[in-house]
C-alpha cells in the first residue's frame, strides 16, 4: 500500500462545508524521517487538513493514506499509528506527570511493564524526576510541551503531528524543544508540524504554505527562497499570504 | 501622562509572579513587554488596569494612582486581555455598542478612532463573535477597546497564535493609533515584534532583565556572534554542543547562532573540528545579534 517510502500520500483531498471549500485539492508526500512543515495564515485550512489526516473528519473527496492506511476506512489503524499533540490539547493538567504517561501508555496499548519502562526512561531523558507526582498544571509550559512531545511518541509512531507546539514557549526552551524534534527525525519517526514561527520553518526540511485551501507552495526554505528572491521563510509567507 | 511604576511585587502564595519591578512608560510611547508565558507580564497588566492589588509598591496610570483613583483609571484605559473575553452571544455590533454605551458614549462618537480596524469587520457586523475567525475576533477586542477613547491602551499577548501576515498588519494598526496620541503597553513573546516598539523591557520569571530601546538592547550584546551552517543541522548542534571552545549555541532558522570563549575566534581550527565531526558545506560567517540572541543571553 505504501508507495515507496512515503508516510504520507496525498492526491487532491478536499473538504467542503456547505459551499466552502476549507480544503481545496491539495496533493503532497511526506517521506519516513522527514521534518515536514505545514503553514499557512489563520483559516487557510490547515486545521481542517491535519483533522482529515489524523483520521478525525472525513474528506469529501480526493485520496490520501497515512502510515500506509486509508482515510475514509482506516481511521482506527491511523490512531493508533501517529502521535499527536497541540499547545490547546496535550496533557491533563488535573494528573500528575507520572499519571499522564501511564494513562496515555493505556490508551495507546502498551503493557504494565512496557508502560513503567517508558516512563522510567522519559523522567530520566528530561530530568523530571523531582515532579513525577506534581500535577501537570504546576509546571512551566515549556516542561509541559516538553513532556507532552515525548508522551506523544510514547507508542512509537511512525508520524507524529505537531500543532503549533512551541507557540508562547520561551526562546530557550522553543529551541530545546527543536532538538527533540530533531532527535526524534533523527531516529526515524516522520514530523508534520504546524507553527506561526517563521524561523523554525527554515529548521524543517520542506515545508508547504497554505494560501485558501490550497497549497501554494512546497519545497526546501532554501529553494523557497531562492524562488521568491528573499533572504527570509518570513518574507516568502508574507509574499504568498498577502498574495 | 503615561505610566509609572515604582517597586511593584506580586505573589501568588508560595509563587512570585512579580519581583519589585519598576519602570516607566512616557506619555505616546509605544512601550513593549517581552518575554515568554508564565515571565509575570499578565500580572503587570491586571495590576494596572486595577483587576488586581500588588502586594508592595505604587503604580499610576494615565496620572491616577492604581489604589486610589481606581475607578478614574478604568474610565480611562482600554485593555485587550489575552484571552478573547467579549460576548459570544451577542453579534459584533451588539458587542461594540455595548463597550461604547458602559463608557457614556457611541460608535458614532468615537468611530474616527476604531474605523480603520473596523471597517475589516463590519461585512460581519450581524454575525456572533463566538463565530468570528480568530483574526476578527482579535481586531473586534481592539475596536471594544478603544471605543471610549483611551489615553492609554493596554494589549496582552495581541498576536499570540496569530499568522505573521495578520501580525503584521497589527502592528501596523498599533503605529497609527499612537500617531494619534494614544500610550500602547503591549506584550508578546513574539521577539521580532520587539523590534517595532520605542522601548521595551524584556521579563522573565517576575524579574526585569532589561529597559532599553531595540536597538540599544541589541548593540548590548557581549560577544562576537556566528551564523554557521553545515550539510546536516543535527549533527552540527550535537558537534557545537561537544564543541570545548564553545560559548553558547542556538538555532536559528537555516544558521546556528554561535558564540566562542575565545577572544579572538579561531575560525580555521573550528572548521578543522567540524570536518573532523564529518559535516561538509561549513560556512562560519560573522552576523548582527537579535533580540532573542540578547534575551537568551540574559536569561542564560
Amino acid at each position: 500500500m505504501m508507495k515507496d517510502n512515503n508516510v504520507i500520500q496525498v492526491e487532491n483531498l478536499s473538504k467542503l462545508f456547505g459551499d466552502f471549500a476549507a480544503v481545496n485539492q491539495i496533493s503532497f508526500q511526506v517521506k519516513a524521517g522527514e521534518i515536514f512543515g505545514f503553514l499557512g495564515a489563520n483559516g487557510a485550512g490547515k486545521t481542517t487538513a491535519m483533522k482529515m489526516l489524523i483520521g478525525i473528519s472525513s474528506p469529501t473527496s480526493g485520496k490520501a493514506t497515512v502510515a500506509g492506511f486509508d482515510v475514509y476506512k482506516e481511521t482506527e489503524s491511523i490512531k493508533k499509528n501517529i502521535g499527536y499533540m497541540s499547545q490547546k490539547f496535550a496533557l491533563y493538567d488535573d494528573l500528575t506527570v507520572k499519571e499522564n504517561i501511564t494513562f496515555f501508555g493505556g490508551i495507546y496499548g502498551l503493557s504494565k511493564k512496557q508502560i513503567e519502562h517508558k516512563r522510567r526512561e522519559l523522567v530520566e531523558e528530561l530530568g523530571l524526576q523531582e515532579v513525577t507526582n506534581s500535577l501537570v498544571a504546576s509546571l512551566p509550559l515549556g516542561w509541559k510541551q516538553k513532556l507532552a512531545f515525548s508522551v506523544s511518541l510514547l507508542h512509537e509512531p511512525k508520524i507524529v503531528f505537531l500543532d503549533e507546539p512551541t507557540g508562547g514557549v520561551d526562546p530557550i526552551t522553543r529551541r530545546q524543544f527543536w532538538e527533540m524534534i530533531y532527535k526524534a527525525a533523527h531516529n526515524g519517526t516522520t514530523i508534520f508540524v504546524t507553527t506561526h514561527y517563521m524561523d523554525e520553518a527554515e529548521y524543517c526540511d520542506r515545508v508547504s504554505i497554505m494560501v485558501d485551501g490550497k497549497i501554494e507552495a512546497l519545497d526546501t526554505p532554501k529553494k523557497l527562497k531562492e524562488h521568491y528572491k528573499t533572504d527570509t521563510m518570513n518574507d516568502v509567507f508574507l509574499k504568498l499570504a498577502r498574495g | 501622562m503615561g505610566i509609572t511604576i515604582s517597586n511593584i511585587s506580586k505573589s501568588y502564595g508560595e509563587i512570585t509572579a512579580l519581583s519589585d519591578i519598576s519602570f516607566d512608560v512616557k506619555p505616546g510611547e509605544l512601550f513593549g513587554l517581552i518575554g515568554p508565558d508564565g515571565a509575570g507580564k499578565t500580572t503587570l497588566f491586571r495590576i494596572l488596569t486595577t483587576l488586581l492589588i500588588a502586594d508592595n509598591g505604587q503604580a499610576t496610570v494615565a496620572g491616577y494612582d492604581v489604589l486610589n483613583d481606581y475607578k478614574s483609571i478604568r474610565n480611562s484605559v482600554g485593555y485587550m486581555p489575552g484571552r478573547f473575553s467579549l460576548y459570544q452571544d451577542l453579534t459584533v455590533e451588539e458587542n461594540l455598542n455595548f463597550f461604547a454605551t458602559i463608557f457614556g458614549t457611541s460608535i458614532e462618537e468615537n468611530y474616527d478612532l476604531v474605523k480603520d480596524i473596523y471597517v475589516q469587520i463590519e461585512p460581519f457586523k450581524n454575525r456572533r463573535a463566538g463565530k468570528l475567525s480568530g483574526g476578527m475576533k482579535q481586531k473586534l477586542a481592539l475596536s471594544c477597546a478603544l471605543i471610549h477613547k483611551p489615553k492609554v491602551l493596554f494589549l496582552d499577548e495581541p498576536t499570540t497564535g496569530v499568522d505573521p501576515v495578520s501580525r503584521k498588519e497589527f502592528w501596523e494598526m498599533l503605529k497609527r493609533l499612537q500617531k494619534k496620541g494614544i500610550t500602547i503597553l503591549v506584550s508578546t513573546p513574539y521577539m521580532d515584534e520587539a523590534a517595532l516598539c520605542d522601548r521595551i523591557a524584556l521579563i522573565q520569571d517576575g524579574n526585569i532583565l532589561e529597559i532599553d530601546t531595540p536597538n540599544a538592547i541589541v548593540s548590548h550584546f557581549p560577544k562576537p556572534l556566528y551564523n554557521i551552517s553545515t550539510n546536516n543541522m543535527y549533527s552540527l548542534i550535537e558537534s557545537l554542543t561537544n564543541y570545548e571552545h564553545t560559548y553558547s549555541i542556538f538555532p536559528f532558522g537555516e544558521f546556528v547562532h554561535y558564540t566562542d570563549k575565545r577572544d579572538p575566534i579561531d575560525k580555521a581550527s573550528l572548521k578543522t573540528y567540524l570536518e573532523s565531526q564529518g559535516l561538509t558545506d561549513i560556512k562560519i560567517e560573522k552576523t548582527q545579534p537579535t533580540i532573542e540572541d540578547t534575551f537568551m543571553e540574559l536569561a542564560k
